[in-house]
């Protein structure tokens, strides 16, 4: 594919591979040069990426040592040309850089990654929890938390039960 | 007499449109800094209706991982499920037969007018035009009433599946869905009469919201918010799925990325909708509605008790699920909010290891601050009417 010669020729340190899979080619590199590679891909004519279609995380917990993965979702509207860059970051250092200089778009995607993965990401302009509570401890998508939920309830449902048991006592006047 | 015109002291008031708010279309809240009536900074709060379906569908096989679609747009459930079902079936390799692809367009395209129906409904309400939504909801009843003949179901349909569609549609359901498609253009004829050329709504949406086709397309946006920005960005031109490259239709753009063009243009993808359609019942073709591929698709029923290898597929299939070739697979659809994608990662097993939703609405609602700042408190309704997003899909 003609987009992958180019940036294998210019970011051959940071690829650590490269599959192809029912005609959608996906890069894995490494996190250090994840901004300068996206503004790359994103002014560089023959492949301008202008359209960052998702960013997501994967937890490979078990299965792989760098345990987190970001993963980009880019698309070329001129050429019409897709591609998928998953950048590999650890659990101990468990940051990247955020893209949001490149994509503004990509702000919220950022925040749920942060808040479903905890992969924090440095320079970005705003990072906190979005889908969850702001007090909820714990990062939900990752494969070690349960399913049906953590086993001490959330305060601010508690003090939702708290509030109503008032009004379960009810006075008859006559 | 004195002179009042000394200045006043004022300083900025915080409110908080909260969860529960007829105009903010589910629970969105959105915390406005006002300087008297204009809006200095915007802040939106979602997750309110957050249910964990992408954590759900990694304990699921990828069949019962469907319903869990339905709900993310519960408004035009028939284009999730589509969408789901042709990324499981990149994913897995197969190939839906041409009848079912059809029919499955046809539903899609009936979704789509059926969600612009609310659309339209819900945003002049909001503005002030009380009467188009009750008419309108007249032919979303039609609409439903013809899914509930089909699939038994109105709202959460679970309709489309893997390798094909559920059941064959019957005659009656395509007279009946003839009827809607030529009496159609008509009743939009009625619903502009009402809204388009009126001065009063051009005032309201002319010139509010206003985006240019490069920060569109920096911020993710997608569908109908898009293309009124005059990009000419659609799925099912760029990619086509299912039995889009086998009808003709076109894609109305707009120009100046203001809410009225993004109105024009929803109510142009009306038109088109109705069609496509047309030409889906004229080129129906006949044969079988499921493909014929029983590692991945359950056997027809009557087959079940009769065939001990029909069986053994159905009791593997249910209980542990197709086996899958391990890989990534990403595919967009074009749902009536924008693009919807799904990002499966797949380790081999029967059930996905990674599920992920890619949903318009979330991106959408996120550009609300940027509309939003520099204009008046009766625009922040505008916008977010035009926008266009359901909650249940952003929040997933």
């Amino acid at each position: 594919m003609e987009p992958l010669q180019v940036i294998r020729e210019e970011f051959t340190d940071d690829i650590i591979s490269v599959v192809e899979f029912r005609g959608q080619v996906s890069i894995t590199i490494r996190r250090d040069h994840v901004l300068d590679m996206s503004r790359f891909l994103h002014d560089e004519p023959g492949l301008y990426f202008n359209y960052l279609l998702d960013l997501c995380g994967v937890d490979y917990l078990g299965k792989r040592k760098p345990r987190f993965e970001v993963v980009y979702h880019l698309y070329s509207l001129k050429y019409r040309h897709m591609i998928r860059l998953k950048a590999q970051v650890p659990e101990d250092d468990c940051t990247i850089q955020s893209v949001t200089p490149v994509w503004v778009g990509a702000d919220w995607h950022e925040r749920e990654a942060f808040d479903m993965y905890g992969i924090a990401f440095k320079g970005h302009p705003d990072l906190r929890r979005i889908l969850m509570p702001e007090d909820w401890e714990g990062h939900p998508l990752r494969k070690d938390y349960p399913v049906k939920g953590p086993e001490k309830e959330w305060s601010g449902f508690i003090d939702v039960l708290d509030r109503s048991k008032r009004f379960r006592e009810f006075e008859w006047h006559e | 007499m004195e002179d009042t015109e000394g200045t006043f002291e004022t300083k900025e008031l915080t409110i908080s449109m909260g969860p529960q708010h007829p105009a903010t279309h589910g629970v969105l809240r959105l915390v406005l800094d006002l300087d008297g009536e204009s809006v200095v900074k915007c802040t939106p709060y979602v997750g309110y209706l957050h249910r964990g379906v992408e954590k759900l569908g990694e304990n699921r096989t990828y069949l019962a991982a469907l319903p869990l679609t339905d709900r993310l747009d519960y408004i035009s459930s028939m284009n999730n499920n589509v969408g789901y079902v042709n990324a499981v079936e990149k994913l897995f390799g197969i190939e839906a037969p041409e009848r079912a692809k059809f029919i499955r367009t046809m539903v899609a395209e009936m979704g789509r007018i059926s969600s612009h129906i609310i659309w339209l409904g819900t945003h002049v309400l909001d503005i002030g035009a009380t009467t188009p939504f009750l008419y309108a909801f007249r032919e979303r009843e039609r609409i439903l009433d013809l899914f509930e003949m089909v699939c038994g179901a109105r709202l959460t349909v679970s309709y489309p599946r893997i390798g094909g569609v559920k059941n064959d549609i019957s005659q009656e359901f395509l007279d009946e869905l003839y009827d809607f498609v030529l009496d159609f253009p008509s009743k939009m004829d009625d619903y502009e009469t009402l809204v388009t050329e009126n001065r009063i709504w051009k005032e309201r949406t002319v010139g509010i919201g206003v985006i240019s086709a490069e920060e569109a397309i920096n911020w993710g946006l997608t569908g109908g918010t898009l293309r009124g920005s005059g990009v000419n960005y659609d799925v099912r031109k760029y990619a086509p799925y299912d039995a889009y490259d086998k009808v003709e239709f076109d894609v109305p753009v707009g120009q100046k990325g203001d809410c009225y063009d993004r109105y024009v243009v929803r109510i142009g993808e009306m038109r088109q909708a109705n069609r496509i359609i047309k030409q889906c019942i004229e080129k129906l073709p006949p044969g079988p509605v499921m493909a014929d591929a029983p590692k991945y698709t359950l056997p027809p029923k009557e087959m079940i008790l009769k065939d001990m290898e029909h069986l053994i597929h159905q009791f593997v299939l249910i209980t542990k699920g197709p086996s899958v070739p391990e890989g990534e697979v990403y595919m967009g659809t074009e749902v009536p909010k924008g693009e919807l994608g799904f990002y499966f990662v797949s380790d081999g097993t029967g059930k996905p290891y990674r599920m992920r939703v890619r949903a318009p609405s979330f991106v959408h609602a996120s550009v609300l601050p940027r509309l939003c700042q520099g204009g008046l408190v009766a625009d922040v309704i505008a916008n977010i009417g035009t926008i266009d997003i359901v909650l249940g899909e952003c929040d997933r």
